[in-house]
């Protein structure tokens, strides 16, 4: 009898694969049940943001930031209006900057509970996502109470957030960190020690700590294998060098471990908005300079000087001072960089984007090598990658 | 010992009973969902929903087309053209918004320096066809007087912190 030679065949995962954690097109070549090469093909999503804020003022470039990482928007304008400071030599208000910060780790919740809960989702289980989606739901509400909308803040401004907090948003805020912590708690019951779960997620994708440096991993992802690197603690900005919070890390660099770095982190977060709110001093939350931040209303309409400047700024905008900064804050998906050009005009000359999701998707192809087709939708789901910001 | 342990919690599904118990109790938990088009959810003062271009009391329109808001709007979404009318004064001779390219930042409303152009409270304003969306004059000072009483109420309510 002649012996069969079986064809390695490709399948196309994706882009409408709900698995595929938005437009991911994967074409997988398989032997068998097996991957023996997963393919990602990119740029479904792209929009050419980067060139557009070429075009825009520095105030205007903030809405696209909102844009990259829709789970977590208001992160990603943190590292614009940093980069954007840093140029400009100034410093936001320290009550502008516990606000960030505090919005900040909203943001990290927010995505932590839509990553951990749909990879959950992914492998089998469905409950968690949703008893997370009601905590997210308490999240927007405070997203939408301090900036107007849920999702698209456009809240952050060059020189400090655009309003102050409202009257009993804090209290609230502290009330939900107390209620939080029992669901997240009553998540992990569901799913720490279930057996499917481990089975579809532990020892997949597993990850060295020298893997992880190699591919440029950076967040979560670097830390589930075992490498202790938070830019919070590693080079602090904002004020998270005045708070106190730890870093997980995990162990062997598995699907599990880095669902387990997210949970833990949650519960870190929990602490650091705790700290924010009992922390936030009084004060402005934009800095007093007139060619940089527009007035306040009631200024701008009783005052010629500060309409001019008013007028001013909402035309023209601000002028940078000639320079380039590469400045890199943690996003809940790892190392978010905004590389800057300005050549003194009030648009950026160049605005590069450093999406940490791009870089931990080139990671999947060795992730997924040697393992079922199955797991490759648990190693999607685990590395947390949105296309907002790989696509651009 | 720790193998028999282990042995007996797997042997038992002790984890997957758990789970099961806390699935169940959530069971009694009251309903956090609500009955949409009958119930909705809460909005702040701050809500960016759809625009309105608002008057004076005494009728007279408010904006004076200065076109700070078609200078900030990041997606170019305001096309406004102005002439001077015949008592003199300046005012739009259109006023347009595609609320298709509109991204809902809230800069106009920011930029508007005599409060005419706001973004309301209304999120519900789907249409059928794409045509309908593009906004003109007409449209925005319609919901103007439809909304005054709220819009005046949230701008009040919101003016501390602005």
């Amino acid at each position: 009898m002649a012996e069969a030679q079986i064809k390695n065949y490709s399948i196309n995962f994706g882009p409408q694969h709900p698995a595929a954690h938005g437009v991911l097109r994967l074409v997988l070549e398989m032997g068998g049940e097996v991957v023996e090469r997963a393919d990602p093909h990119i740029g479904l999503l792209h929009r050419g943001t980067e060139k557009l804020i070429e075009h825009k003022s520095y105030t205007q470039a903030v809405p696209y930031f909102d844009r990259l990482d829709y789970v977590c928007p208001m992160n990603q304008e943190h590292a614009f209006c940093l980069a954007a400071e840093k140029l400009l030599g100034i410093e936001a208000p320290p009550r502008a900057q516990y606000i960030r910060v505090l919005y900040d780790e909203i943001g990290r919740v927010l995505n932590h509970i839509l990553n951990c809960f749909s990879f959950a989702l992914d492998v089998g289980a469905m409950t968690p996502l949703l008893y997370g989606f009601e905590e997210r739901e308490k999240l927007m509400e405070f997203y939408e109470r301090i900036s107007g909308a849920r999702l698209h803040a456009a809240f952050y401004r060059v020189g400090g957030v655009a309003f102050d907090m409202p009257a009993g948003l804090a209290e609230d805020i502290l009330a939900w960190t107390e209620s939080f912590v029992p669901v997240l708690k009553d998540c992990e019951t569901l799913l720490n020690n279930n057996r499917i779960f481990k089975q579809r997620t532990v020892d997949i994708g597993v990850v060295s700590a020298e893997e992880a440096m190699d591919w440029g991993f950076s967040g979560p992802n670097l830390r589930a294998s075992g490498f202790a690197w938070d830019l919070r603690k590693a080079q602090p900005y904002a004020v998270y060098d005045q708070l106190d919070f730890d870093i997980p890390v995990g162990k062997n660099g598995d699907c599990y471990d880095r669902y387990m770095v997210r949970i833990l982190e949650m519960y870190e977060s929990v602490k650091i908005i705790r700290q924010c709110i009992e922390k936030m001093p009084e004060g402005p939350v934009r800095v007093d300079n007139r060619k940089i931040a527009p007035p306040r209303r009631a200024e701008m309409k009783s005052s010629m000087e500060a309409l001019i400047h008013h007028f001013k700024l909402f035309t023209e905008g601000f002028h940078v001072p000639a320079g380039e900064t590469y400045t890199v804050i943690e996003t809940p998906k790892g190392e978010f960089g905004v590389f800057l050009v300005s050549d003194g005009s009030s648009k950026p000359y160049r605005c590069k984007i450093r999406a940490p999701a791009y870089a931990h998707l080139q990671g999947l192809d060795f992730m997924s090598k040697g393992h079922m087709l199955a797991d490759v939708v648990a190693n999607i789901g685990s590395i947390d990658i949105v296309f907002g910001e790989i696509d651009r | 010992m720790s193998f028999l342990d282990r042995g007996a919690r797997d042997w038992l599904l002790l984890e997957l009973l758990s789970g099961m118990a806390l699935t169940f109790r959530y069971m009694f938990k009251p309903k956090v969902t609500i009955n949409y088009p009958y119930e909705k959810g809460p909005l702040s003062p701050r809500f960016r929903g759809e625009h309105a271009l608002r008057r004076y009391p005494n009728g007279e329109e408010r904006c004076i087309a200065c076109k700070l808001c078609e200078a900030i709007c990041p997606a170019q979404a305001i096309t406004i053209e102005a002439e001077p009318r015949e008592d003199g004064s300046r005012r739009t001779r259109r006023y347009d918004i595609d609320m298709t390219k509109c991204i809902y930042c809230g800069f106009c409303q920011e930029s508007c320096p005599v409060d005419a152009i706001v973004e309301g409270a209304n999120f519900e304003f789907a249409t059928e066809t794409r045509a309908e969306l593009m906004y003109d004059k007409a449209k925005l000072l319609a919901n103007g007087e439809r909304w005054e009483p709220e819009l005046a109420a949230r701008i009040a309510a919101d003016a501390p912190y602005r």
